[in-house]
């Protein structure tokens, strides 16, 4: 629930979902945004429709995605014993350096290294693993030299310690894996968040079809074990599970959110319908022509596996610092080995240097840097509403310069809406929306939409699939649907469009537009304000699609793409040199968002595709798309100020390092302070709330909760 | 000298101490909800806002 925020509404919601009938425990949690809610019996209650009562819209997520994560657990853990350890070496180290007598000094350093060892064997195993598993494919990466550097500097202590030398380095190492697992926690922890928040979001593929035998039996049948020829039927308000040709009935199918056509599409014996299409008025029979897996559905999870390549390839700032980064580090610390024992022939000498070097260089700051950044930023994108699925998505879509945008359900709602509801009269209006509340149809809920309950009480309510409704108020036989059945059996003049005729007379005639999303004309004027190309590209028919980039003053316009022209045309501005921000919501879009060079969908995207998309937002307001891309350049600044102080205290300290001054004490100052540092400055990022507009009194999301009839 | 025999092994049990009291915190789900754990305190406690 994105619009949770303070005591208030958790008492709100808490108290208000308790009062439903069968509700047993509910419990907000603030800090996910989400409730959690038990219950008595096999249905759940009206839990969403509560919710959007009380003024707190939500979305649902699925209850398994919530389990325990083993992974962030064992960073946290690694983390409390990495701390404890550094810490308490930390003490003992304080008072080696304000110059303990020699057999103190030796006790301390035992107890040291027997707080070191399990450290290193417990926390500094996930630096181990991750640089073993690089070094085995023969790359490196930023864990190969700390490991190096943990190792050499905990084996060189241990022989200190063991020959009773003045100097030991424990502390240095245990704090190194401990700033470093504070890097690496929160890269997890955002990581990790996200994804389960987008692959928990409601499902919309089938997951069986009711299938008819010869004997007219019913089977449910999952939906693998669907073949061709199978008949399978299908009520209003459900999906099509396979593709199909209709054998019987007749109705009209939402196909927007798997082509993009925002006008619905009637169907009638013989004709061909696709997976993942919603069936509005009527029951079909529908015989299978093609196996789940080759469905239209699946056709878009194969062309988006083959899109996937291109984003895979990218590699994270990080990984590019620590691909130029390890070999400096490794040769500079090899150069100071061999030019101490070449000068003065003392091996133990040359290897603490060597060990010094390693350890003021290595990249506590560097570790810290990029994921301290993201967490911060991820944190500000999800107050605005926005899930965001990894950090390399904010690197990406902090370089992009093109947009581009789907039409149906991204600009706009996807359904349609009332034109001009005034200019009829309000009677015909308010008949005309009695009629039509009976009715799950789009158009009809359009018209219901745009009049209030007048209170008045149709009877004999009839719907005709495919034709419209008929109804029977005041003695007056109304029909409310297409022009030319409505006025039929007036057999008069031909009208074209939606119409509501009295005993087969025109009474008023309806004419629907598409919805733009709020803000969605500020979306696009702030997005080429901040240096953008946008570009359209949709999958409805170009007479739907030129108003809206009219409205929208969108030139670069492509329409009626199927899903694999909408990758072409991507493929087409990836060879220009172009980086582009796609942003879609369909089943056909979803090769297009993993194609894209970053992706954002709607959190009313068919699941899919938001799988597919990096960011996904919640609030029904587009602003999220130039909020996104303005905490994401930020968030990029940040970084590169992160990496050059990184860079600039190295090259302060490696002379020193060289040099041979380095003691434990000055290496662990160094490091300390250089990780504080760039923690506070990647915290500028959320102080600097003004540097970014965050619309916090976006609109709330009331219209996700319109549930799709029989889901 | 013969004071920290017995000092320092007391500090290091009480740290322990309390590393052992954060890792059971954790697996008692004390962190899952920081924010509403602040705000949950402006609420009067009532049987059914449990």
């Amino acid at each position: 629930m994105p619009g949770l925020h303070c005591a208030a509404c958790i008492l709100a919601v808490e108290t208000g979902l308790a009062r439903l009938p069968d509700v047993a425990q509910v419990r907000v949690n603030l800090s996910t945004r989400r409730v959690a809610v038990q219950w008595r019996g096999a249905v759940a209650p009206e839990l969403l429709a509560a919710l959007a009562g009380l003024g707190y819209p939500g979305h649902l997520f699925e209850s398994e995605e919530e389990g325990k994560d083993p992974e962030r657990d064992r960073l946290i853990r690694a983390l409390a014993v990495a701390g404890f350890c550094a810490m308490n070496i930390m003490l003992l180290s304080v008072s080696v350096w304000s110059g303990a007598e020699a057999g103190t000094r030796q006790a301390f350093h035992w107890i040291s290294a027997a707080l070191a060892l399990p450290c290193l064997i417990y926390s500094g195993r996930i630096f181990f693993a991750s640089a073993w598993a690089v070094l085995r494919r023969g790359r490196t990466n930023m864990d190969v030299p700390i490991s190096i550097g943990i190792c050499l500097a905990f084996g060189l202590s241990l022989y200190d310690t063991i020959h009773d030398g003045p100097h030991a380095y424990f502390d240095a190492a245990t704090s190194l894996i401990f700033f470093l697992l504070i890097g690496r926690t929160l890269d997890h922890l955002m990581h990790e968040k996200a994804r389960a928040a987008v692959r928990g979001l409601m499902r919309l593929a089938p997951r069986g079809a009711t299938v008819l035998d010869a004997d007219g039996s019913r089977n449910y049948l999952p939906l693998g074990e669907v073949v061709p020829g199978m008949r399978t039927a299908l009520t209003a308000g459900e999906r099509v599970p396979v593709d199909g040709i209709v054998e019987e009935g007749a109705s009209e199918l939402d196909c927007a959110i798997a082509t993009g056509e925002s006008a619905p599409r009637s169907v009638s014996p013989g004709m061909p319908v696709q997976a993942g299409t919603l069936n509005l008025s009527g029951p079909l029979t529908i015989r299978a022509t093609a196996k789940a897996e080759s469905s239209f559905l699946a056709e878009m999870v194969r062309l988006m596996e083959a899109a996937e390549g291109g984003r895979a390839r990218y590699r994270r700032i990080a990984d590019r610092a620590a691909a130029l980064y390890s070999p400096v580090v490794h040769a500079t610390a090899l150069i100071a080995f061999l030019g101490w024992m070449m000068a003065t022939g003392d091996w133990h000498r040359a290897i603490t240097i060597a060990i010094a070097v390693l350890i003021i260089t290595c990249p506590c700051a560097l570790g810290l840097a990029v994921p301290i950044v993201q967490v911060v930023a991820s944190r500000r994108l999800f107050e605005a509403g926005i899930m965001v699925k990894d950090g390399s998505a904010i690197e990406r879509i902090a370089e992009i310069d093109t947009v581009a945008f789907d039409k149906t359900g991204t600009l706009t709602y996807g359904q349609p809406q009332l034109v001009d509801p005034t200019s009829l009269q309000a009677n015909d209006l308010a008949i005309a929306a009695a009629i039509a509340r009976r009715s799950s149809h789009p158009l009809s809920r359009a018209i219901a939409a745009a009049a209030p309950d007048a209170g008045l009480a149709p009877s004999e309510v009839r719907e005709h699939p495919g034709l419209g409704i008929e109804a029977a108020l005041e003695g007056h036989l109304y029909r409310l649907g297409r022009a030319e059945w409505a006025l039929a059996e007036a057999g008069g003049q031909p009208e074209n469009g939606t119409v509501l005729s009295r005993d087969g007379a025109l009474v008023a005639c309806f004419a629907f537009a598409e919805t733009l999303r709020p803000q969605a004309r500020a979306a696009v004027d702030a997005l080429r304000g901040g240096g953008l190309a946008i570009v359209l590209l949709s999958g409805d028919r170009p007479e739907a699609v030129q108003p809206i980039a009219g409205r929208l003053g969108i030139d670069e316009v492509s329409a009626g793409l199927l899903p694999a022209g909408k990758v072409e045309r991507l493929a087409a501005l990836a060879t220009e040199g172009r980086k582009v921000l796609m942003v879609g919501d369909g089943l056909n879009d979803a090769p297009a968002l993993a194609m894209a060079h970053a992706s954002m969908a709607p959190a009313s995207a068919a699941d899919i595709g938001r799988n597919a998309a990096d960011f996904v937002f919640l609030h029904d307001g587009l602003d999220a798309v130039p909020v996104a891309v303005a905490v994401a350049r930020v968030a990029g600044r940040l970084v590169r100020q992160n990496f050059a102080l990184a860079i600039l205290y190295n090259a302060l300290a490696l002379p020193v390092a060289i040099a041979g001054y380095v003691t434990p004490l000055i290496a662990a100052l160094a490091m300390s302070l250089s990780s504080i540092l760039v923690v506070a400055n990647a915290l500028r990022l959320d102080a600097g709330r003004a540097l970014v507009p965050v619309n916090a009194s976006s609109q709330p999301a009331g219209r996700l909760l319109v549930q799709e009839p029989g889901e | 000298m013969s004071s920290l025999v017995f000092l320092v092994p007391l500090a290091l049990l009480l740290g322990g101490a309390g590393l052992a009291a954060f890792l059971w915190s954790l697996r008692n789900g004390q962190y899952d909800d920081l924010n509403g754990a602040a705000e949950r305190i402006l609420i009067d406690d009532e049987r059914d806002s449990q």
